[in-house]
């Protein structure tokens, strides 16, 4: 089963989040911020994080670039879930070294198709 | 609404468009058709179905037949024809093709473009392949409410969502407000029209690739058995139909036959 670690400081977008990933059978963890996130990595990569962009004491793409640092840390596909649903923003997230890009709202849909894409599913 | 109304909607729909409501789709027409009667002043489905029986004005059945056809379509639905199309019929269909370089790929059942548009895509990114070539991309449908939105090429943050790669989006799309257009050189791919498929075919023209999916699937099996039919022979023998995965030519017609380990697409018997 694969681990997924949704990243987000609502706990109900996590609660959400958390229960379309275990209908598509994935393994979830949670952490509410980057900090949070990057001390669970640390410890074991999971398979796929899906990734809030604000968030306090560390954000998504500091956490993001500071995950790609660590060694194994490339091999999380990291999909973020955000409400900054500009180009730039986009543009900063991949170049950063996001796989795949939510633009909130979502659905279990957009979920099931955006994981199928990156080979998750 | 009465059995009687139920009857008259539906009549118009299949006679106009082949479309077959059936009477577990019912309930749909209520949906669908009180915005139309709204449309034309009309308080409810009972004054609707009035109009029609009274005077039967064209603009009426027309908005009628188009409420009730489905327009439910994503980006690269599926993804599998996609992937089959790019990697086990192009390639030949190309090396035949090499002396007239020509190509034309009909989507049957455009809808809001979304088909027609993936596909052009998949061969805008093989552009460097098809330089010198002529492809023509002919997306039809019978709703013009959707075909108006497939050459806006105009679509939601939802609508893009479901089914393109971010990076695809990023490459072919620019964004307006809260909605993404599709660039200029993807749209100008692909030729829009309002198009029956129960009329001739003939004035089409030829086609080398045929998308028709889960469209069928509303007809009845006779007009179902016509259409395919029809479509074979608007193609080379070397050409293939693209169906819906829960379509199939089997017990329908023999003009086609599936083509061994690649699902959903056939090639002329």
């Amino acid at each position: 089963m694969k681990k997924i670690l949704i990243v987000d400081d609502s706990k109900v977008i996590r609660m959400v989040a958390k229960k379309i990933l275990q209908e598509l059978e994935f393994e979830t963890e949670e952490a509410a911020d980057g900090q949070e996130a990057l001390t669970i990595c640390k410890t074991a990569m999971p398979d796929g994080v899906l990734l809030d962009w604000n968030m306090p004491v560390m954000d998504g793409l500091e956490y993001l670039k500071a995950l790609r640092a660590l060694p194994g840390g490339d091999a999380p596909i990291v999909i973020f879930c955000t409400t900054e649903n500009d180009i730039s923003h986009i543009q900063e997230a991949i170049s950063s070294g996001a796989n795949e890009y939510i633009m909130k709202p979502f659905d279990s849909e957009i979920i099931q198709a955006k994981f199928d894409q990156v080979g998750l599913l | 609404m009465t059995p009687e109304d139920v009857d008259l909607f539906s009549k118009i729909v299949k006679e106009r468009s082949g479309l077959v409501v059936s009477p577990n789709k019912a309930y749909l027409l209520e949906s669908r058709l009180l915005p139309v009667a709204r449309r034309h002043e009309l308080g409810d489905l009972e004054a609707l179905a009035a109009a029609v029986r009274s005077s039967s004005p064209e603009a009426i059945l027309e908005d009628i037949t188009e409420a009730m056809t489905t327009n439910e379509t994503f980006f690269f639905r599926d993804i599998g024809p996609f992937d089959r199309f790019r990697e086990n019929i192009l390639p030949p269909l190309l090396e035949n093709r090499a002396a007239s370089k020509s190509l034309r790929i009909w989507c049957a059942a455009a809808s809001t473009g979304q088909e027609p548009y993936s596909l052009s895509i998949i061969l805008m990114e093989m552009a460097s392949q098809l330089a010198g070539w002529k492809v023509e991309i002919i997306g039809t449908d019978i709703s013009n409410e959707a075909l108006n939105k497939a050459k806006a090429g105009l679509y939601s943050q939802f609508e893009v969502q479901r089914g393109l790669p971010i990076q695809t989006l990023l490459k072919y799309f620019t964004q307006e407000d809260a909605n993404w257009k599709i660039s200029e050189n993807i749209r100008k791919m692909v030729t829009y029209k309002h198009f029956n498929l129960l009329d001739g075919f003939a004035g089409l023209g030829h086609f080398d690739v045929v998308f028709c999916r889960n469209v069928l699937i509303y007809f009845e099996q006779s007009d179902k058995a016509q259409i395919l039919d029809r479509i074979c022979k608007q193609m080379p023998a070397d050409g293939s139909l693209f169906l819906g995965g829960a379509e199939t030519v089997i017990g329908v017609t023999d003009k086609f036959k599936q083509v061994p380990n690649l699902r959903g697409v056939y090639s002329p018997a």
